[in-house]
Formats: C-alpha cells, sequence, structure tokens
C-alpha cells in the first residue's frame, strides 16, 4: 500500500488535500479551505501554495481517464500552467521582430539572440501582468490596482459557471452545457431587468431569481432525459447549447426584445434598478456579482462537503453501484445536480447582462461557457480550486489587451498559453516527465532491468 | 525439470512483495505455495512467468540461469501458466484456441487446424479429459475450460505447470477431478507449482509446501502438518479454524420468499419460482456455484432488479416493488458479494463509507446539514470494535486490504438494528484470520435473533456457517438440507441432482423435504 503522508507533511499541504480529495477528512478540508481563501485573495495563484509532491492517485477504485484528469492532482495544475508559460513565452519569442534580426547572425553573437528572447517573453508577461494585477505607472493607488479589479469583473463569471461544471463533475457528469445555461438565463434575467419596473432591491432580486432559476430549467431538463432515457449529457448539452443561442439570436429579431428603432439585434438597456451596484465606486467596473460568486463558492463548498445533497452527489460521481446500493437515488441525483449546476452557470448569465454589459445581445455569454470547463479541469472540480483558476483565467483575458498594446504580442497567445494548459492537464505524466516528478516506481523498474540484463547477460 | 527460484525480490515503489523468496520446484513434484491474499504468490509467479521483472534474484532452469523478457520466454523454457482468470477467447473452439499465439501453418500461411486438433486429442486421451476440439469455449462448462488451460500448456511442451488459485471457481467435484488430473501429471513427470490458500486441497496433493507471509518464505510444511499448524503459519498467529458456534435457536419465521421470479435483460428467468424461508436466530445459507442466480436474488430483495415477480415478504411487510432505500429502512443489511464494486466508494474515506446508507440519518445529519463531528465519532467507534487496519478514519477505503475493506462494510452494515441480514460472499479474498473474525460477528447477529442469509460459493464457509443450506441451481432451488450434511452430497446438489437421488450415501443424515425433482435429468 502506498505510504500515507506524515503529519508534518499532511499540515504542509493543505492546499493539495483541498485541490485533491476534499471527500478524504473534514477537519483538514476546513483549515484547507481557509488557506485557499486567504491566498485566494492575496495572490494570483493561490495553487502556488506549495502543493502535495504525492501524485494524489488512489489505487482501487474504479476511476475513468476523464475522471482522473478532473480531479487529480492540484501539482499538476501548478505545473501545467508553469509549463505553459513558458512555452506561450518561447512563441512570444519566436514571433519577435529582435529575435529574428538576431537570430540571423546567431552563431557570431549567440547572447545577443538570447537576451532577445529572454527580451521578448519577459516584456510581454510584465505587461501581461500589468493589464491583469498591478500597473506601476497608473496615476494614483486607484489607477494602479484598475487592473486588479477589472481581472475580478471579468473572472466573476468564469467562476461561477465553472463551479457549475465541477459540480456536476464531482456526481459524475460532464457539463458541457454552461454556454446554453448562461444564455438562456440572461434572457430571463435581461427580460425581467428590461420590461418590468420594478423598485430598487426587489428589481434586481428578480433579475438574479430569473437568471438562476433560467439555468437551473435549461440543466435541468438536461439531468430529467439523461435520467429518464439515459441519454448522454455530453451529447444532450452540447445541442442544448445550439438550441439557446438559436432560440436568443431569434428572439433578439422580436419586438419583446430588440430594442426599439434599432435593426440590430440588441435588447433595451436594463433598468438601473435592474444591474448590480458597482462595490468598490464608478471608476471600477467590478460590481456586486463578484461577491455573489464568493457567495456562491462558499455555498458549492458547503454543499458538497458539508450536505446530505453534496454526499450523495459525490458517491454518485465516485460510485455510482455503491451508490445505488446504499439506497441513494441516483435518477434523482442527476437531476438535481444539473439544476444547480445550471443555477450556477445561471448567475454567470445575470453577472453579464445586469454587471458588465447592460443589455442583452447574442454574444451575451462570451465564450465563458467553454472557458467554465476548462477552469473546472484546472481547478481540479473543487470549489476552491475552481474559484483559483477562474481569477487566473480572468487575469489572462485582463492582462491580454495590455500585452497588446505595450509589447504587440497578440492576444491570441493568451488562448495559446490557455490551450496548453489544458493539454498538459490532460497529460498528467507528461508534466511530471518534464519537472522529473514521475513515480519513482519505475526508475528502479527499468535500472533493474538493464542491470538484470547486464549480469545475465555477462553469465551466459 | 528442475525449477529454481533464487532471492528473488520484486519491488513496488516502497512495497517490497517479494522479499528475497528462495523455492526449488523438483522434477515431477507438486509443490504447493500457500498463503493468504497478498502475501505475493501470485506476483512471485508473475515473475517466474516473465510478466514481471525480479528486482533482484535470478531463475535457473536445470541450474543454468535463465531471464524471461515476457511469458513467450518462459513458455519456450517449459513453463506454462494456468490463470486464476481463464485467458481464452468465448467464440473459438479448443482447438482454435489452444493454436492461438503458435498457430501451426500450412504452406502460403494457412491455418493448419488438424494439427492441433490431433495433439488435443492425444493429450486429451493420455489423461482422461474428454474435450472435444471442435467444442465451442463459451459452451463449455467452468471445469472443462480450465482443461483447455491445462492442454493449452501441455501442448507447449511445458514441463512446469503454474496453476493460480485453479479450484476458486470449481464446484467440489470439479475440484477432486483436478487434483485427480495434478496427480496423473505428476506421473508423467510434469512439475506442478500449486498456488492455493484451501488447506484442504493443499494437505490432499502436494508433496511439498512453502508458505509465503508478507512477501517472504517463513518455512516449508509438510503436507502432514495439521490444518491449524498450516492457518498459524499463513496467518503468523495461531488461528481457530472451528468456530464452535452454539445451535440455533430459531424462533419465528420473519423472513419468507416465495415463488420469486427475477427475468434477466436477456429474457433468461436468472431466479426461477424460488421459494424459502428464514425463522428469527437462524443462518440460511444459499450454496451453489457462482452464477446461478444467487446475485439476482440479493438484488431482488435489495430492490435493484426491475423484473421481479412473487413476494418478499418481511416482518408482514411485502419488499418487492420497494426502493432501496425503503428495504434499508425496513432494517435489512447487506454486504454485497463484491465489496469494491457494490460496497464502498474507494475514493471516500473510511469514515464517510462507514456512513454510507446512513448519512442522511441522526445523528449523522440535521436535515440535509451532515455532522463531521459524529461521522468521525462513529468511524472510531466502529474501527474500534470490528478492528479495522485503518492509517486513520480520513484515509481512503481503497487504500485498505482486502480483509480490511470487508470489515469495514461488515462493520457499516451491522452497526444498526437490524431485520433481516444479508452477507453474499462474506469472505472472499479475505484473509484465514479475518474470516474467523467476520464469522463470529455473523453467528453474533444470529444469536441477537436477527434472520440471516448467507450466500456463499466457498462449501467450506456454508458449512462452518450454516444452520441450514439451500442450494440453488440455474436459479432453482435444488433443495434444502441441514446443516450436518456432507460435503459429497452438496456437492452433487451444487451440480443440479437433489438429495433423494442419492440418499443411499452412507453419512447423508436425512435429507431435507423441500427439494425439487428439477435438475434430475443433468446427472
Amino acid at each position: 500500500m502506498p505510504d500515507q503522508p506524515s503529519p508534518k507533511h499532511a499540515q504542509e499541504n493543505q492546499q493539495g488535500a483541498d485541490t485533491t480529495r476534499d471527500a478524504a477528512a473534514p477537519a483538514v478540508e476546513e483549515t484547507a479551505a481557509v488557506v485557499a481563501v486567504d491566498t485566494a485573495g492575496g495572490a494570483m495563484q493561490p495553487s502556488a501554495v506549495p502543493a502535495t509532491a504525492q501524485s494524489g492517485q488512489l489505487p482501487g477504485g474504479s476511476e475513468t481517464v476523464l475522471r482522473r484528469i478532473f480531479t487529480g492532482s492540484g501539482m499538476v495544475s501548478v505545473l501545467a500552467v508553469l509549463l505553459a508559460l513558458i512555452i506561450g513565452g518561447l512563441l512570444i519569442a519566436i514571433t519577435d521582430k529582435q529575435v529574428a534580426t538576431t537570430s540571423g547572425y546567431f552563431f557570431a553573437r549567440p547572447t545577443d539572440m538570447l537576451t532577445a528572447v529572454w527580451n521578448a517573453a519577459t516584456r510581454s508577461y510584465i505587461a501581461l501582468f500589468q493589464g491583469s494585477v498591478f500597473n506601476p505607472r497608473g496615476n494614483g493607488v486607484a489607477a494602479q490596482f484598475a487592473p486588479f479589479m477589472e481581472t475580478l469583473t471579468i473572472a466573476t463569471p468564469l467562476i461561477t459557471a465553472g463551479l457549475g461544471v465541477a459540480l456536476a463533475f464531482r456526481a459524475g457528469l460532464f457539463n458541457i452545457g454552461a454556454q446554453g445555461q448562461i444564455i438562456v438565463a440572461g434572457i430571463l434575467a435581461a427580460w425581467v431587468g428590461f420590461a418590468l419596473h420594478l423598485p430598487f432591491g426587489l428589481h434586481l432580486l428578480l433579475v438574479l431569481v430569473a437568471g438562476i432559476v433560467g439555468g437551473a430549467l435549461w440543466a435541468g431538463l438536461v439531468g430529467l432525459l439523461k435520467a429518464r432515457t439515459g441519454a448522454h449529457e455530453v451529447i444532450l448539452t452540447i445541442m442544448f447549447n445550439y438550441i439557446a443561442l438559436y432560440f436568443l439570436r431569434y428572439l433578439l429579431n422580436t419586438p419583446a426584445f430588440q430594442r426599439p428603432g434599432e435593426s440590430n439585434p440588441i435588447s433595451p438597456i436594463l433598468d438601473p434598478s435592474a444591474v448590480y451596484p458597482q462595490i468598490l465606486g464608478s471608476q471600477y467596473r467590478l460590481h456586486l456579482g463578484f461577491l455573489l460568486a464568493i457567495a456562491a463558492t462558499v455555498l458549492v463548498w458547503w454543499l458538497l462537503n458539508r450536505s446530505t445533497v453534496g454526499f450523495e452527489f459525490r458517491a454518485v460521481g465516485a460510485n455510482p453501484k455503491a451508490a445505488q446500493t446504499a439506497g441513494i437515488n441516483v435518477s434523482r441525483s442527476t437531476i438535481l445536480v444539473m439544476a444547480i449546476a445550471g443555477g450556477l452557470a445561471g448567475m454567470s448569465g445575470v453577472a453579464q447582462v445586469a454587471g458588465t454589459e447592460k443589455v442583452l445581445t447574442d454574444g451575451v455569454a462570451a465564450t465563458y461557457g467553454f472557458d467554465a470547463i476548462t477552469v473546472a479541469l484546472l481547478g481540479r472540480s473543487t470549489p476552491w480550486g475552481t474559484f483559483a483558476a477562474g481569477l487566473l483565467f480572468g487575469a489572462f483575458r485582463a492582462g491580454a489587451v495590455q500585452m497588446q498594446i505595450q509589447t504587440g504580442t497578440p492576444i491570441d497567445i493568451v488562448l495559446v498559453v490557455q490551450s496548453l494548459i489544458v493539454l498538459f492537464i490532460a497529460a498528467p505524466p507528461l508534466v511530471r516527465a518534464v519537472f522529473g516528478l514521475n513515480p519513482r516506481r519505475r526508475k528502479p523498474a527499468r535500472a533493474a532491468k538493464s542491470g538484470q540484463a547486464a549480469t545475465t547477460g555477462g553469465a551466459a | 525439470m528442475k525449477l529454481e527460484l533464487r532471492g528473488i525480490t520484486k519491488r513496488f515503489g516502497t512495497l517490497l512483495a517479494n522479499d528475497h523468496i528462495d523455492v526449488v520446484v523438483e522434477p515431477g513434484q507438486i509443490h504447493c505455495l500457500l498463503g493468504e491474499n497478498g502475501a505475493g504468490k501470485s506476483t512471485l509467479m508473475n515473475v517466474l512467468y516473465g510478466l514481471y521483472e525480479p528486482t533482484e534474484g535470478e531463475i535457473r532452469v536445470d541450474d543454468k540461469p535463465v531471464s524471461f523478457r515476457g511469458p513467450g520466454d518462459a513458455m519456450a523454457a517449459g513453463i506454462g501458466m494456468v490463470h486464476q482468470h481463464f485467458m481464452l477467447v468465448p467464440v473459438f473452439t479448443v482447438a482454435e484456441n489452444v493454436a492461438l499465439g503458435a498457430e501451426p501453418t500450412k504452406a502460403a500461411g494457412f491455418l493448419n487446424l488438424d494439427q492441433t486438433r490431433q495433439r488435443i486429442k492425444e493429450i486429451s486421451d493420455q489423461y482422461g479429459f474428454d474435450v472435444d476440439p471442435d467444442a465451442l469455449v463459451e459452451d463449455l462448462p467452468v471445469g472443462v475450460q480450465q482443461r483447455v488451460e491445462i492442454i493449452k500448456a501441455l501442448v507447449r511442451n511445458a514441463k512446469v505447470l503454474i496453476l493460480d488459485e485453479p479450484t476458486a471457481v470449481l464446484t467440489p467435484q470439479e475440484t477432486d477431478e483436478l487434483l485427480d488430473i495434478m496427480r496423473q501429471l505428476k506421473s508423467r513427470g510434469t512439475s506442478i507449482v500449486f498456488i492455493s490458500h484451501k488447506l484442504r486441497e493443499v494437505k490432499e496433493v502436494s508433496d511439498t509446501i512453502t508458505v509465503i507471509r508478507r512477501g517472504k518464505v517463513v518455512g516449508t510444511a509438510d503436507p502432514a502438518a495439521s490444518t491449524t499448524e498450516l492457518a498459524s503459519m499463513m496467518v503468523g498467529r495461531a488461528v481457530s479454524l472451528n468456530l464452535d458456534k452454539a445451535p440455533a435457536q430459531p424462533k419465528e419465521t420473519t423472513f419468507e420468499v416465495s415463488d420469486l421470479t427475477v427475468v434477466a435483460p436477456n429474457g433468461q428467468h436468472v431466479v426461477d419460482h424460488l421459494s424459502f424461508h428464514i425463522k428469527r436466530g437462524e443462518i440460511l445459507a444459499i450454496a451453489g456455484v457462482q452464477g446461478n442466480g444467487q446475485t439476482e436474488l440479493t438484488e431482488a430483495i435489495l430492490g435493484l432488479q426491475d423484473r421481479v415477480t412473487g413476494s418478499i415478504v418481511l416482518d408482514g411487510k411485502e419488499l418487492v416493488g420497494r426502493s432501496v432505500k425503503e428495504v434499508l429502512d425496513a432494517g435489512v443489511g447487506f454486504v454485497p458479494e463484491d465489496r469494491t464494486v457494490d460496497g464502498l466508494v474507494g475514493t471516500f474515506s473510511v469514515a464517510e463509507n462507514l456512513i454510507l446508507d446512513l448519512y442522511d440519518k441522526p445523528p449523522f445529519a440535521k436535515g440535509i446539514s451532515m455532522s463531521p463531528a459524529k461521522i468521525m465519532e462513529n468511524a472510531k467507534a466502529r474501527i474500534g470494535e470490528f478492528d479495522v487496519r485503518a492509517p486513520s478514519a480520513a484515509s481512503a477505503a481503497g487504500t485498505l486490504s482486502g480483509g480490511n475493506q470487508q470489515k469495514l462494510v461488515m462493520a457499516r452494515e451491522l452497526s444498526r438494528p437490524l431485520r433481516l441480514f444479508i452477507a453474499s460472499q462474506p469472505t472472499r479474498g479475505v484473509d484465514v484470520g479475518s474470516i474467523e473474525f467476520l464469522h463470529r460477528r455473523i453467528v453474533a447477529e444470529r444469536d441477537q435473533g436477527t434472520p440471516v442469509m448467507i450466500i456463499s460459493t466457498e462449501l467450506d464457509e456454508v458449512m462452518e456457517l450454516a444452520d441450514r443450506i439451500a442450494v440453488l441451481y440455474k436459479g432453482r432451488l435444488v433443495g434444502t438440507v441441514p446443516s450436518g450434511t456432507s460435503r459429497d452430497i452438496l456437492g452433487l446438489m451444487m451440480a443440479g441432482i437433489p438429495p433423494e437421488e442419492h440418499a443411499h450415501t452412507p453419512q447423508a443424515g436425512t435429507p431435507a423435504p423441500t427439494s425439487n425433482a428439477e435438475g434430475a435429468d443433468h446427472a
């Protein structure tokens, strides 16, 4: 049996415990969450807190590859990000003019090119950082921190939709439908926002409820179809995404949704009483939705780790047969978890129409629904991991613009980095090999093989 | 051929599966490797068969060191292996299966199956195997499939035959036949490495016994040694093999199954008009070879089967048509036959697994809010009571050994007031030491006045635990007999022959009255 981490070891690695198997120890879990909150509030990459060196894989139990990828070690997440950034840096260098020029005389003066490579990569990443966290050239403290506020704003829908994907995954469902759920939530929330005229407070509350209910129904329908007919949720959610998108495009051309006097497919602006207040004043776009995203993270954490409902979800996700034998209603869990996941994605829809956009267009979901899958993946399907991953991706998006303006590095490089992250997370042995962290068992085996071959060869 | 393993060490990471093991298999000898599950027997044999590279040590064939890069090399050196789970293609004929991997060909690469057929006939006649080369493997009984595996090895001129837990899947009669075959093979000069943890067989057939415990050879034993002696060598401490349970004191009947039929998705009647009852304070053991409807029967009781007719009554309440939760709430404790699939969530902690079907009941939950403190408290109590060896209550259940996982499931199911206790294969893959403990707990539950139903394919276990024995064959009840019934009669019943057919058998006692005449034509 694999050796258990010593208590000291375990303490250092509470973050790891949180991101890998928060099913394990409720007590450890609680402190781990606290650590996660601290780091999430303070730093850009909370998962950079030393994660466990243990691979976190549990022997026994029939784990699918997909499941391993989604719930693997937090360490791999961190290393995947690091590796993606390094390769991204090289790509930036390759497209850099200075690098191209200096490579012409590489053999004469190699240092010129190496310097150019280093400069190109660091300049871009510094710009990325300044565009997403802290800009020292800003005019006053408020302006200096403006990039970070922008990061939080962009992270808001990523976090809530990511939580939806993560939660469904913990119950064994691969929810590709966050995109459609955001759209349906956006439609309902926006309509309540511009068509109804209600007092302050009540109006916003109703917008929020409409969005959450919209997302929950849209996803719950998938759960119902799966539970009743056995249809696969991946296919269902993908198709539901299309249905939602084209339904939205249709609606935006109907009098009920199209802004009067406008020929473009765009809705009226939401009432001031229906939009999220900007929580840090009007100079930042950051709105109430971010606080709700934090609340949602806490709620999902509680749901998964402290409630009977979450216990059912996790049991069904980890071993549906054992769950069924223990009297858990698997169909009910499937429907319920999809509904809650849809509700969370619905919060992203509300954050879009009532927070940042304040109107409904067919781009209401942007690519948040799909990025949410990546975010959940990077966050290892744990609530705080997803929160942290959402912040990271928010930072990428916020910083990319600044990077392009300052250094001319195309925004697309950020997409490449994001894709590389997914690629590396999907191939943990590759990441471990690059960093020389593969389980030791392989090496002695190989050594023994060659060693034995040598001895027998000599004897023969 | 003399086979020698010298100082074989196999390490998986930090786990030492084999620690400097020395074994010498003399020509024409049946050499038994005796050890508990997880002692390292199979690892050792996989090293020998070329499936694993040893970390240290060497293999010698006729005093010459050899190195196997794969099973092909081992076969070429004259080593054949019959795995616990057969490596046969079900839709191929016997001849095709035997030829597979070393197909004889005619000119232009055409298969020459006639040659293989001829060889099979020769071997079959020589040892009295009675195997038709043209039969489809899927149509053959398990015992015959095993012979096909043996033929496969013999066709490849195996001088040493490794049999890995060969009797696990056989009826008692088939087991006896296999032991005969082993003796014959021995008399013709084939050495046999016989891996088992069943003491009776080991004593009956072995020439030498090597006992392995925790990856080390702890000694050799004489086949004449007593079972208790062998068992304590295997486990490393004194074990009592006799349960010495008090006679049952049955009270009123509270559990009754009548005319129960379960239809499988393929339309087959896997449980066929089954009727039986269990009284409070008695253990009814359901015996039978695996796959004769036992699984479906337990699933039907629990509410996991869809197409169920007939009636299952517990305490006057009908259970057919109820959900699993309702059945559990009616006081049914259930230990499923495959703990890793149905009994545990491997990635959950020991503590969570201990409340897997109690998670929403007080004191573990109030409303939908669970209480981690109460869950931990419960875990500590159960771990102590059932001696579950886990690093901590927070460790994942999947990391525990088979025996401890089984104790975990048992601890959970026995930790609440029960009206019926069902345990399917309660000690499968569990070491001798834990078996003793688990059996005592089952008897203790009986003595509290709970009706107990044990489903087991191990005849020893059935005879040990049962107050009454019901034998299933092809979903039907062959008969119900009292606990003292002889092994021979039970063996025949497991092959579908009802007890009247052989009532004249001397130690038969009094065969029970309830018996279906079905199955007589299978004689």
